[in-house]
C-alpha cells in the first residue's frame, strides 16, 4: 500500500532531508556516499535539502537521544504532508546497543513514525539504495521472518506427565 | 579559453567512462569478509546461550517455555552485525551470510526464532543450565532465561520495563522434580 501511495505522490523525484538524531557519523557518511557519482542515486530524482519544509522524505539516523527528541518531532512536523520517514541503521530500527540506555529514546519509532526500516551498522550504501527502490516499487522485499523448530512439541506434555506419574501407584510407593 | 578547457574536460571524463553502479536493476557482490545478516542452524544449536551472553547489543533472547522447550528469538532491529555470536558458537551453528538487503517496513520481518529440544540429563532430570556467576549482574538481573519475549529485552530491575508479575512468574517457576529412585 505504502508503495502504491509513494508511487501516486513522487511521480517524478524524492527530495530527501538527512537528520542525524544523535548518530555516530557512521550512518551519515554511507548516506553521503549513495549520494556519490559512483552510486549515483540522483538517476532515481533523488535529491538531498538542506530544509525539512522542501523534503518528500526524512532520512533518520541515529538513536533519537534525548535532548534532540523534541528537535526530531519539530522537523517531522515542518515537512509538508504527503511524507515518509526512513530510518537507517541499527540505532534508529531498534535503538542499537544502547536501546535501554537513560539518555536513548530507543530507536527512532519513539520519536515519529517510520515507514521503512534499513538495519545494518552502518548500512552498505547498496542497502540504503535497495530501501529507497523498495519505497519506490522498483525491488520487491526479501527479508521474512524466520521460525525453526527441531521439533514439534506439545506445551502440555509436563502435565501429562504429571497425571501420568500421579495415576501410577508405583511413584507413590517410591515417595513413601 | 573556457572552450579548450571544457574540451579537456569531456576528454578527461571520457577516459574512465561511466562507472556509476546500476545496483538496483543488477546483483552487487559482496566484498571478503562481509559480514551481512547472522543465520541459525536449527539442526547444530545444542542452546547453550553463549551466543546470547556475548551478544553487544543484547538482542539474542533466551527463554525456557518448559524444561525441554526453549526458544532463543533474534531480534534484527538493533543487531550491530559485529558476528561475536558467530566466533563464540562452540557447534559453529551460526554463520554470517552475505544477505545485506534487509530493508522493510515491518521490523517483524527481521527477526529468527528457533525452538530447541533441550535433553534432559539422565542423572539430575534437568536441562543444561547456565549459571550467571557475574556477582553485578546478578544483582540487576533476573538471569538470562527469563527474558521478556514480548518487550524484546532482559528483565532487569532497574529499568522501567521491570514487570513485577513476571519477577514473580519468574520467582515461582518451578523446575518439575523427579522422584529419587
Amino acid at each position: 500500500m505504502l508503495s502504491n501511495i509513494a508511487k501516486k505522490f513522487f511521480p517524478r523525484s524524492l527530495w530527501v532531508y538527512h537528520c542525524n538524531s544523535g548518530s555516530c557519523n557512521g550512518c551519515d557518511i554511507e548516506i553521503l556516499n549513495v549520494l556519490t557519482p559512483y552510486y549515483d542515486v540522483e538517476r532515481f530524482g533523488i535529491k538531498l535539502v538542506a530544509s525539512p519544509r522542501h523534503a518528500d522524505v526524512m532520512l533518520l539516523s541515529g538513536g533519537v537521544t534525548r535532548p534532540t527528541l523534541h528537535l526530531v518531532r519539530k522537523a517531522y512536523d515542518a515537512m509538508p504532508a504527503p511524507k515518509l520517514v526512513f530510518g537507517i541503521g541499527s540505532c534508529a530500527t531498534g535503538g542499537g546497543s544502547w536501546f535501554d540506555t537513560y539518555n536513548v529514546s530507543g530507536g527512532a519509532e519513539k520519536a515519529v513514525k517510520v515507514n521503512y526500516f534499513i538495519p545494518g551498522c552502518p548500512p552498505r550504501p547498496e542497502a540504503i539504495i535497495y530501501g529507497v527502490a523498495l519505497a519506490l516499487g522498483l525491488v520487491d522485499k526479501k527479508a521474512s521472518p524466520m521460525e525453526m523448530k527441531q521439533v514439534e512439541f506439545p506445551i502440555d506434555m509436563y502435565q501429562m506427565n504429571k497425571a501420568w506419574e500421579d495415576r501410577n501407584v508405583i511413584y507413590q510407593l517410591l515417595n513413601d | 579559453m573556457w572552450l579548450t578547457s571544457k574540451i579537456k574536460q569531456v576528454l578527461l571524463v571520457l577516459k574512465p567512462g561511466v562507472v556509476t553502479l546500476k545496483y538496483p536493476f543488477e546483483p552487487r557482490p559482496v566484498p571478503k569478509n562481509f559480514r551481512g545478516a547472522p543465520h541459525w542452524d536449527h539442526h547444530k544449536c545444542v542452546g547453550c546461550g553463549a551466543c546470547s551472553d556475548h551478544c553487544s547489543a543484547r538482542t539474542i533472547l533466551v527463554r525456557d517455555l518448559c524444561q525441554e522447550l526453549r526458544v532463543m528469538l533474534y531480534d534484527a532491529s538493533r543487531c550491530t552485525y559485529c558476528g561475536k555470536c558467530a566466533d563464540i558458537c562452540p557447534e559453529k551453528a551460526i554463520t554470517m551470510t552475505e544477505r545485506f538487503e534487509l530493508a522493510t517496513d515491518n521490523r517483524e520481518d527481521l527477526t529468527e526464532r528457533l525452538e530447541l529440544f533441550m535433553l534432559t540429563c539422565k542423572r539430575c532430570g534437568r536441562c543444561y543450565d547456565m549459571e550467571n556467576t557475574n556477582l553485578i549482574e546478578r544483582l540487576d538481573m533476573k538471569g538470562y532465561r527469563y527474558d521478556n519475549l514480548e518487550q524484546r529485552a532482559f528483565i532487569r530491575k532497574t529499568t522501567e520495563q521491570f514487570d513485577e508479575k513476571m519477577l514473580k512468574k519468574s520467582d515461582e517457576y518451578k523446575r518439575p522434580t523427579k522422584v529419587e529412585a
